[in-house]
């Protein structure tokens, strides 16, 4: 399998990718690591014109402290995500997801910026950002916006980003609340997740139980309110639409979703 | 486009299509066919070589990602015909493949694992190898010589 014809572009700036891509129009997309755009590609799922490869910006790769936020480079890879001291300290939420994403090859490659803008609702980082509350930093032609975790992702593989827009930094507030779990079940190890729980103090958000990642309100409500794990879990699947498909049906991920919430209260209460 | 990638130390440069994926590049330009392409879907992990250093799977990079930058294939391992590298003889002495389509990549990806962890637990091992698939489920002689060699290589 390999995929349909396309022209390969490498950006040595951010400048000169932003002006690639309004070069290149509807039909260009921005490459970092690959690792989710190219198996699309190559079951020609997703045949862009043009690709641009962002992936040499070494700029975008960092992970540091400012001003009470972690700051993380768009093409941080989660490689990169999961060993830094910086992270494992301040936002361990983030580092351990990021250590559980694919396979070790897998994130040798694959960057934070580059799944939370293919925002695919099975993946991880996405749940975690949006746990975490974060602020996705997006560069246009039209300058630089803050984008609220909250607002990001719009529909399925869907996000707020404009057409143009390159996502280069996500900004983490130092959490509150130290107790955090992130929790996945898998048929097999390099699997999506059937259903995935990050918790980071009294936020909970889940992945793969809707057409985006979501925030479980109802647990969080009823965690605010004074509900014990279990309570609070029996809320999970409300206001979601997970998928019945070949791995899973809804209402199994139902199911999955009200236990995975209640050990991820618990491992983030042990934590706390 | 034109794309020149230091494999095993060598330079090989080669004008293909921008589509071209670097395991393609490897075996039909480099004419190192010892990396396999099992089930081109970043799932199995027989076509894993070491990009600057690091384990990726080669069906799912572009060679031209790989344009200007290093890369290790099984072939580069060994320093000489008859000086296996430590995994290499690991494998071999604790009999870690059957019918061999998955060693390439297996030795690839514990050669990556032992470089970032040099003395792994056997969890760590399993983890490590988890983006590898052995179809004749030799797991435990796998797993047994990675931590075969990563011992091997402490105790120098």
């Amino acid at each position: 399998m390999i995929p349909a014809s396309f022209t390969y572009k490498r950006a040595q700036s951010v400048d000169e990718a932003l002006d690639l891509m309004a070069a290149g129009g509807d039909e260009a997309k921005y490459l970092a690591g690959g690792q989710s755009l190219l198996p699309l590609m190559k079951l020609r799922l997703a045949v862009p014109e043009t690709l641009i490869d962002v992936g040499r910006l070494g700029g975008l790769s960092y992970v540091r402290d400012e001003d009470g936020h972690i700051c993380v480079g768009a093409l941080t890879s989660h490689h990169d995500l999961a060993t830094s001291e910086l992270l494992r300290r301040d936002v361990p939420l983030m580092a351990h997801a990021a250590g559980q994403v694919g396979d070790p090859q897998i994130r040798h490659r694959g960057t934070i910026g580059g799944s939370l803008a293919h925002a695919d609702p099975a993946a991880d980082l996405p749940a975690v950002v949006l746990a975490l509350d974060a602020t996705m930093i997006a560069q246009g032609p039209a300058g630089t916006r803050e984008i609220a975790a909250r607002d990001f992702f719009t529909d399925f593989f869907e996000t707020a980003l404009r057409p143009g827009e390159l996502l280069t930094e996500i900004r983490v507030p130092k959490p509150a609340q130290a107790g955090w779990s992130f929790q996945k079940f898998t048929k097999r190890a390099i699997d999506w997740a059937i259903v995935g729980v990050a918790v980071q103090g009294g936020n909970v958000a889940l992945v793969n139980m809707a057409q985006t990642p979501v925030r479980a309100g109802m647990v969080e409500q009823a965690l605010s309110a004074g509900a014990d794990p279990a309570a609070a879990a029996a809320h999970a699947a409300e206001a979601t639409n997970p998928a019945d498909d070949l791995n899973a049906t809804t209402g199994y991920r139902k199911h999955l979703a009200e236990v995975l919430v209640r050990r991820a209260i618990e491992e983030a209460r042990g934590r706390g | 486009m034109e794309v020149t990638v230091t494999v095993n130390g060598s330079q090989v440069a080669a004008d293909v299509a921008d589509r071209t994926l670097l395991v393609h590049f490897l075996r039909e330009r480099a004419n190192l066919t010892a990396t396999k392409v099992g089930c081109d879907t970043s799932s199995c992990g027989a076509c894993t070589v070491l990009l600057d250093g690091q384990s990726v799977k080669s069906c799912t990079v572009l060679a031209a990602q790989a344009d200007g930058r290093s890369v290790t294939t099984v072939e580069g391992l060994a320093a000489g015909p008859d000086e296996f590298h430590a995994v290499q003889r690991a494998f071999q002495a604790e009999h870690g493949l059957q019918c061999g389509f998955c060693t390439p990549g297996m030795v690839m990806a514990a050669v990556s694992l032992l470089n970032e962890n040099a003395a792994p637990t056997e969890e760590e091992v399993r983890s490590g190898l988890e983006g590898n698939l052995c179809r004749c489920t030799g797991y435990h002689n796998i797993v047994r010589a990675v931590l075969a060699a990563a011992a091997e290589r402490v105790a120098q």
